[in-house]
């Protein structure tokens, strides 16, 4: 079977995303990727050492700068021609593009795939990961979106793949970028932090947020997330929130502060190595999944904390 | 402008799924069940756009079960004109409910398709986009602001990083996100009223749409458990534990 892996990148530097979907490509098959974007040749020479990667499609058009789905969906749909599964990290912009390819194939996308069981089989979590299913597709073609924590990643370095340009690239005319706010941060990103600290509700306000969570991060060199009811109410912004609609993540270790436990929460994060909770509820839900818990006032234990490590 | 909104019936968000015993799926019987949060924000903005007089009607639509209807009878109560259920007893996939969606959307020559980013029962995250490529328009995801002007729709949308704004031409299809708004609840007069608003009721066959499944669940599992360990009396022996980890 022959593979194509939409490679996440923003046309200077490939995404670690991107490896942990070449894992789960070479369960199924030959590996070949598309680095699609405006001035990524570089990109593409970086791809092309992934270990494993047999081939490089490399899409340089004015059009696919900025990853509308509009106009990169035609171009993966047509290189479905000599591809049988297209696989897609399950990123923001993964999961933009990925249906959309999947409708212009008519085939159905199996979303946020845990392991490959068979040539068309695989796990997938359903109802916030109450539940997984096994499913197996009947169409010719495969699109997939992976799960980043449910694979290893993929060595980044030791392969020699050949990188062939390719043209077909054009603008649908219906949609237009106009500006982003991406916050810069030396911090780790939160889908590849080893450690994160994530705060709750509990937080009061931005300003309490930062001056709780921050400095014990800063000490940990930890990814900072939160739940949604502390982005809700603009303590952080919504790259940070962690859960069933927001980031999953499955760190070495998880410290979840004032956070209660929802399934929501839980859903992005149960999967983390080491999951340590500081609440002052006793019976707070997520106790139940956390491996180390403090039962103490946030205010209190945390500074202490942070001052003692 | 017309705005379609599609809204599922789903799992009520406070209910813990149960997987049944013999592995064919969730338990659903006597389980609460309401209208999909995302798509509750979808509606809310479709009233909003209408009470700023940039659209004449909202149309809600459902795929689903005749119990679908409550589903409808909320989004009408909330603020949507007319209804349509396309009812079906079995699951039907994104796939074809995109394409029964794209059927109605051409009938009523919708402007503004609001769906919601993700139903939580199946987490497929897949519906708004796929109506997007059957219909040859755009897509503005995962929205957190959107705007109306003219003939355009510009959409600020939640991504990995940050946020995004991309500008659409209308006709154009947008998934909402949590930050969106804050939906409204129905008061009872509206309850009252909502029931005599109409509600068409159709099958997918008089939108000429195969919907046979292209996926088969195999299996349905409860995921691997995860135990409870232990409390620590205080600071101290927390940051003992944590040394422990190696992280420290
Ligand atoms: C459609 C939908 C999608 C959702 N998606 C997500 C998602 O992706 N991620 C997510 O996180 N949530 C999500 N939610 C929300 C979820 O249901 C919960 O509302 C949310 O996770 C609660 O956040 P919290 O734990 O911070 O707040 P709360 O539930 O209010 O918990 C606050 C906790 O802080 C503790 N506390 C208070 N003061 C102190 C103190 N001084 N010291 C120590 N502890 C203290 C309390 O005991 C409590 O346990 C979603 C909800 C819906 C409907
Ligand atoms: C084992 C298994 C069991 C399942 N059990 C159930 C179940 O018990 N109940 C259940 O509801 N689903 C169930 N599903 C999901 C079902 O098969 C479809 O995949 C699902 O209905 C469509 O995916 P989604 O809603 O997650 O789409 P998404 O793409 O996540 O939905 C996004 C948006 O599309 C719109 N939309 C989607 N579907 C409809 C619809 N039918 N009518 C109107 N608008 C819609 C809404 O605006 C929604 O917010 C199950 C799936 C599996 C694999």
């Amino acid at each position: 079977m022959n593979t194509l892996v939409w490679v996440e990148h923003d046309n200077n530097e490939m995404k670690d995303a991107t490896l942990s979907v070449v894992t789960a490509a070479a369960k199924l098959g030959d590996v070949h990727l598309l680095v699609a974007g405006a001035g990524c040749a570089g990109v593409a020479d970086q791809a092309a050492k992934i270990a494993g990667v047999g081939k490089v499609h490399l899409a340089d058009d004015a059009a696919l700068e900025h990853a509308l789905a509009e106009n990169v969906a035609p171009l993966i749909a047509g290189l479905m021609a000599s591809h049988d599964a297209v696989l897609f990290p399950a990123t923001t912009t993964g999961k933009n593009i990925a249906p959309r390819v999947a409708a212009l194939l008519d085939v159905m996308q199996i979303s946020d795939i845990l392991s490959v069981e068979g040539g068309k089989t695989f796990t997938r979590p359903i109802y916030a990961g109450n539940a997984i299913a096994t499913v197996e597709s009947s169409d010719p073609k495969l699109v997939i979106t992976v799960r980043g924590t449910a694979f290893d990643k993929a060595a980044a370095e030791g392969g020699s793949a050949a990188v062939e340009a390719i043209g077909g690239a054009s603008d649908a005319g219906t949609s237009s970028f106009v500006s982003a706010e991406i916050a810069e941060s030396e911090r780790p990103e939160l889908t590849s932090a080893k450690v994160i600290v994530s705060g709750g509700r509990a937080l009061k306000d931005a300003e309490t947020f930062e001056a709780t969570i921050t400095p014990l991060a800063d000490k940990l060199g930890a990814g900072i997330g939160a739940s949604r009811a502390a982005v809700d109410a603009g303590y952080v912004p919504n790259d940070y929130q962690v859960g069933q609609t927001g980031k999953i993540v499955a760190p070495e270790v998880y410290i979840a502060i004032g956070i209660s436990g929802a399934i929501q929460h839980l859903a992005g994060m149960k999967d983390s190595k080491t999951i340590i909770a500081i609440n002052k509820d006793e019976d707070a839900p997520i106790f139940q999944v956390a491996d180390i818990g403090l039962v103490a006032d946030l205010f209190k234990a945390v500074p202490e904390l942070t001052e003692k490590l | 402008m017309k705005i379609l909104v599609p809204v599922k019936r789903v799992i009520d968000y406070n209910v813990k799924p149960r997987v049944k015993a013999d592995g064919t799926g969730v338990d659903l019987a006597n389980v609460k069940m309401s209208m999909n949060p995302f798509d509750e924000i979808a509606v809310e903005e479709a009233i909003r756009i209408k009470e700023a007089g940039k659209a004449e009607e909202i149309i809600a639509v459902s795929v689903g079960p005749a119990k679908a209807q409550e589903t409808l009878r909320t989004a009408l109560a909330m603020g949507a004109d007319r209804a349509i259920l396309v009812e079906s007893d079995d699951e039907v996939e994104p796939l074809a409910v995109a394409k029964i969606l794209k059927a109605i959307a051409d009938e009523e020559q919708a402007q503004l398709i609001m769906l919601g980013k993700q139903s939580i029962s199946d987490d497929s995250n897949q519906t708004g986009q796929m109506l997007a490529a059957l219909m040859d328009r755009p897509q503005g995801t995962f929205a957190n602001t959107i705007e109306v002007d003219g003939d355009s729709v510009t959409v600020k949308r939640e991504v990995d990083g940050g946020l995004e704004t991309v500008k659409l031409s209308l006709p154009a299809i947008v998934t909402t996100d949590l930050r969106l708004n804050e939906p409204r609840y129905a008061s009872l007069p509206n309850i009252m009223k909502a029931k005599k608003k109409p509600l068409d009721t159709k099958t997918s066959g008089d939108y000429g749409v195969d919907t046979a499944p292209r996926l088969t669940t195999t299996n349905v599992a409860e995921p691997p458990v995860r135990q409870a360990g232990e409390k620590v009396e205080d600071v101290d022996a927390l940051v003992a534990k944590i040394k422990a980890l190696g992280i420290a």
